[in-house]
């Protein structure tokens, strides 16, 4: 074994060793290919359940409101605008109301020209929206200065 | 006779014999990776896909702004998990296609956001055809993006959602090169490969997407498309859709109502 052909032999071989000790401690247990195989299913299996427990923040579901809010929820359910979640302009309340215990309201005028900019675009349904040009109609204001936004048409004005 | 020198190396060889672990020379076979494809992936009792229905959408960027604040994407930053995208088709054949921002805050103006600062106006009359397109990760049956991945940190679920290890990635690109789609990005935060995962908290406790929820107008689903009764499926077996980029051959599962030529 007096080589000197065997000696860089042995360094190679030791550090083979070593990075294979290194990746057995290294890659956990539950790293492998699962149900969708090698090409598409190589993975760490615990990563899954990390995603499933990612926290939610919204609740997309206004019978949640209605408990408390039953007269925002009766008068919204009536209007043009029950199609709109609460959550999209009162921010998201998954834990609402122990955190945060008062929601933040945008009550910004480009969250109502979101769908009431009027874009004349055929084969969409944006067409059928009546819309108001933001530049001449109150500019500055907010809408809801005029508009009851859960009871939006013209009797609802305040 | 022994002497300690001998005694050493004799000592030295041992230990290291003992420690080496015979998982560690666990060779991977070719053959049996390949078996562990299963061919037999029907099995699983839940396969999540999308519907959406370009005429129903308006627009107003609602799904964006929830899901930006549902998945923790940081709100002022130019990246977004999902996003809509506006087709103006006009008289004389040029197409015009924008989406500022993602569309988080919708399309408050009729000029088109060429990029690099220029805008287009374009007069109603001149409009043939105008339309919203909501894009998000398509979910393929063969994703690109999880072939690529050199050390295993995208993959598919069971359900067929491909999601990223946060803790894996290296934060290489070349899934967000892969994608045919575009819909991967770098996580501004994180610093790894971030997309669009079908909000798999949300579906895995029963809920819908967070872009589902939001939209007023009914222009996202989603369903189990292994479930019959399912109103996707329902909407899959019965109507026309379409599906983009199908000449690439990943087998995409976000499908469309109303889809155009003119939609890249």
């Amino acid at each position: 074994m007096k080589s000197h052909v065997f000696r860089p032999l042995l360094v190679v071989i030791g550090l083979v060793v070593i990075v294979l000790i290194a990746r057995f401690f290294y890659v956990p247990s539950d790293f492998g290919s699962h149900e969708k195989g090698y090409m598409y299913g190589w993975h760490r299996k615990g990563n899954e359940d990390e995603w499933k427990a990612f926290k939610v923040k919204y609740q997309f579901n206004n019978e949640y409101c209605k408990d408390c809010h039953s007269d925002k929820y009766e008068t919204l359910a009536r209007s043009p605008h029950a199609v709109i979640n609460c959550e999209n302009c009162h921010g998201p309340a998954m834990e609402h109301p122990s955190d945060p215990a008062k929601l933040k309201i945008d009550k910004s005028r480009e969250q109502c020209l979101r769908c009431h900019y009027p874009l004349p675009y055929p084969t969409s349904g944006r067409a059928n929206i009546r819309g108001v040009d933001p530049e001449k109609h109150n500019p500055g204001v907010e809408c809801s200065m005029c508009h009851n936004p859960h009871k939006p048409n013209l009797r609802g004005m305040k | 006779m022994i002497t300690r020198r001998d005694l050493l190396k004799k000592f030295v060889k041992t230990a290291t014999g003992v420690m080496i672990p015979l998982a560690a020379f666990e060779i991977i076979d070719p053959k049996k990776l390949f078996a562990d494809k299963p061919f037999k992936t029907d099995e699983a009792k839940v396969r999540w896909v999308f519907l959406v229905d370009t005429y129903k959408c308006v627009g107003c960027g609602l799904c964006v702004k929830a899901c930006k604040t549902e998945n923790e994407i940081p709100y002022d930053a130019n990246v977004t998990r999902t996003w809509v995208e506006r087709y103006v088709v006009t008289k004389n054949g040029n197409i015009y296609a924008d989406t500022p921002k993602g569309a988080r805050d919708g399309f408050t103006t009729n000029r088109i956001d060429l990029g690099m600062g220029k805008k287009q106006d374009i007069k109603k009359e001149d409009i043939k055809k105008a339309f919203f397109v909501p894009k998000l990760c398509n979910q393929c049956d063969n994703p690109s993006c999880v072939q690529v991945c050199p050390v295993g940190a995208t993959y598919q679920a069971p359900d067929g959602v491909v999601l990223v290890d946060r803790k894996w990635c290296i934060g290489c690109g070349y899934c967000i090169m892969a994608c045919p789609y575009g819909v991967r990005f770098f996580h501004p935060k994180y610093h790894v490969a971030e997309k669009c995962n079908f909000c798999y908290h949300r579906i895995n406790k029963g809920m819908k997407t967070a872009c589902v929820g939001a939209c007023p107008f009914g222009a996202r689903m989603i369903g189990n498309i292994k479930d019959p009764g399912d109103p996707v499926t329902k909407i899959l077996m019965t109507e026309r859709v379409g599906v983009l980029k199908e000449e690439y051959g990943t087998k995409p599962q976000v499908y469309y109502i109303g889809l155009d030529k003119e939609v890249r």
